[in-house]
């Protein structure tokens, strides 16, 4: 009973760790059929630059609580900036290719900005612990939790939110969702789709930045934490349905909740567990849960 | 004799008989060559295996990042038979390198077949760093350094610590090149040409009564063994297994060559493995973390400019056209 109850929490507080990555990485494929490998690398920068702000923040004795502003705001900007340059540096002349094509190309992307972070912030591992220790831990009878995990599940759950909002009740979430549907169409009926992919791709690089920014406290930071993320955001993503945001939620809780159960039970076949659950909904369902079925053109 | 060349009609025989030659003209200056560059060819004819099976693959449309998976099996079934069954013949490592990777691609190849595209190319990734996962929690495997592999021999002769490396040079020129024509007369015949079919209208193919299914299932197949064997190899040569043999990095090092040199011809693939490893090894003394960044520029500059590789700046590919 007290195990049942760990993995159920461990597994939501993974899950609103996955959907946070995997979000960004569906909202840029259901609108530009991009399946971005470099949002792992706009991930390892959210990451980096949480660390570097954090560690200058708490050397400035500053008060402790606004670290967690220093965080969300160190990930947007350094997000917008990578990301911005991605798009309007590389991927802008790459449009309308094929999708195998614009893997190779974030491929060379994730490469590139690789060497670019060890570039910019070297070899060695940073730590920003500091945001995560002081929240302390929360004591539920025998097991305690960290706060900061609990905290996460919030600020995810209040991201899911936002985008859901964002989506369906304003008018240019309207027009993002309208571009999902159909690129043609959107074209034809005047919506500016170059505007509506530079927006698209900046909001999942800063949602990919949030993330790591998020998990900055809680790792240390090295090189090449960006690539282990990109392999489980596929999963979810993939198990949720490529472009689909709710399905990004519901595929996070299934991932989370077998990856929490594996880690408990049988610790060596996490990705194995991670992989059959996908293989299983795959079986089932060859779209993704909340994929729609695409018309093969002969 | 260079027009006595030109006139054998078929240019399969005339590609065959250019390997071959080159094969012989390797072997024969094997001993004459400095030890560096004989290791480099050694080490770049491995890698060339492996990027072989990924062109038969890129061939029938299907990009795949794990090649890395059947590297590393490869390179560790030589390793393990050496460490937990004293076996150290060459020919057995290198059949049990194939063996490994075979049976694996038999098991993965059921799941992976149905699938085109990125779902591919991202299932082929993540297998690949599962192994890599489960390779470097492994401390009975040596985890993240691996473990080193003991000098080979061959048909019970064991040669002289200064000659071993030109026996597995021999050894690998012969494997190496063998595959090579092997691979070339596959791409030239009925089923290499389906898999041209298969990239450009899968249902067509279908329609005409081939199994798509079957022939990419089987196409993964000769990768995975073309990958192994090119692990047995590399594993030989360098003396050394380690888990970062399946990490994405190395995958995508064979996805790059692949393209640097073109899908058109197998002679590519060898030709750009061999520029790679040179320029590799330059590169990592002067310049070890732009590294990547020099591979994607590269690979961008090629994904704009050369599609087809450089095989393609060559003249055969244009004569054609």
């Amino acid at each position: 009973m007290l195990q049942t109850a760990t993995i159920l929490v461990d597994g939501v507080i993974y899950s609103s760790w996955l959907f946070l990555v995997a979000a960004g990485l569906t909202l840029v494929y259901g609108v530009m059929r991009i399946l971005n490998l470099a949002h792992g690398s706009l991930y390892a920068v959210g990451a980096y630059a949480a660390a570097s702000s954090i560690t200058w923040y708490y050397a400035g004795h500053y008060p402790a609580a606004g670290s967690y502003l220093v965080l969300v705001a160190a990930a947007l900007v350094a997000g917008a900036v990578a990301s911005l340059a991605v798009e309007r540096g590389v991927l802008r002349w790459m449009y309308g290719r094929d999708e195998v094509v614009m893997l190779l190309v974030t491929y060379s992307v994730l490469l590139i900005l690789e060497d670019a972070i060890k570039l910019v912030w070297g070899v060695e591992s940073y730590s920003a612990y500091q945001p995560y220790q002081q929240l302390g831990k929360v004591q539920f009878g025998a097991i305690s939790f960290a706060s900061y995990d609990l905290a996460l599940v919030v600020v995810a759950a209040a991201v899911a939110l936002a985008l859901w909002h964002g989506l369906n009740r304003t008018r240019r979430g309207k027009l993002l969702l309208a571009v999902i549907h159909d690129r043609e169409i959107a074209t034809a009926l005047g919506i500016n789709v170059t505007r509506v992919f530079l927006a698209t791709f900046v909001i999942g690089g800063v949602l990919g930045a949030l993330a790591g920014a998020l998990t900055a406290p809680v790792v240390s930071v090295v090189p090449g934490i960006g690539i282990e993320v990109i392999v489980l955001a596929f999963a979810v993503v993939v198990i949720g349905g490529l472009g689909s945001v709710q399905g990004a939620l519901v595929g996070a809780l299934i991932v989370g909740l077998a990856r929490a159960a594996a880690v408990h039970l049988w610790p060596e076949i996490e990705l194995f567990m991670i992989y059959a659950v996908m293989g299983v909904v795959l079986a089932v369902r060859p779209q993704g849960l909340f994929g729609a079925p695409a018309a093969r053109k002969i | 004799m260079a027009h006595a060349f030109r006139t054998i009609r078929s240019a399969a025989t005339r590609d065959t008989l250019a390997f071959v030659a080159a094969m012989i003209v390797l072997l024969v200056a094997g001993p004459l060559l400095p030890k560096w560059l004989a290791y480099i060819v050694t080490i770049s004819l491995g890698f060339a295996l492996v990027v072989a099976g990924t062109v038969v693959l890129m061939r029938a449309g299907l990009v795949s990042f794990g090649q890395g998976l059947y590297y590393c099996l490869g390179g560790y079934a030589a390793g393990l038979a050496g460490k937990y069954w004293n076996v150290t013949d060459a020919f057995v490592l290198l059949g049990l390198s194939l063996v490994a990777a075979v049976a694996v691609a038999a098991a993965l190849g059921v799941l992976l077949a149905r699938y085109r595209e990125i779902f591919f190319a991202m299932f082929t990734m993540a297998f690949s760093m599962i192994l890599y996962g489960l390779l470097s929690r492994s401390q009975a495997l040596g985890s993240t350094d691996g473990f080193n592999i003991a000098k080979p021999t061959f048909f019970g002769h064991a040669p002289a610590e200064e000659s071993v490396q030109i026996w597995i040079y021999s050894l690998a020129v012969a494997a190496g090149l063998a595959c090579a024509v092997a691979v070339h007369r596959y791409l030239r015949s009925g089923m290499g040409y389906a898999g041209d079919a298969i990239r450009e209208n899968e249902i067509r193919v279908e329609y005409l009564g081939v199994s798509v299914y079957g022939l990419v299932y089987r196409k993964y197949l000769l990768a995975a063994a073309l990958g192994g064997l090119g692990g047995g190899i590399t594993a030989l040569a360098s003396g050394h297994v380690g888990p970062d043999m399946a990490y994405w990095t190395t995958s995508g090092e064979f996805v790059f060559v692949a393209l640097l040199g073109g899908t058109a011809h197998v002679g590519a693939a060898f030709v750009a493995s061999f520029l790679f490893e040179i320029i590799k090894t330059y590169a990592f003394e002067l310049a070890p973390y732009t590294w990547q960044m020099v591979l994607g520029v590269v690979l961008l500059a090629i994904i704009l400019f050369l599609p087809r590789g450089l095989w393609s700046l060559v003249g055969a590919g244009k004569a054609r056209r």
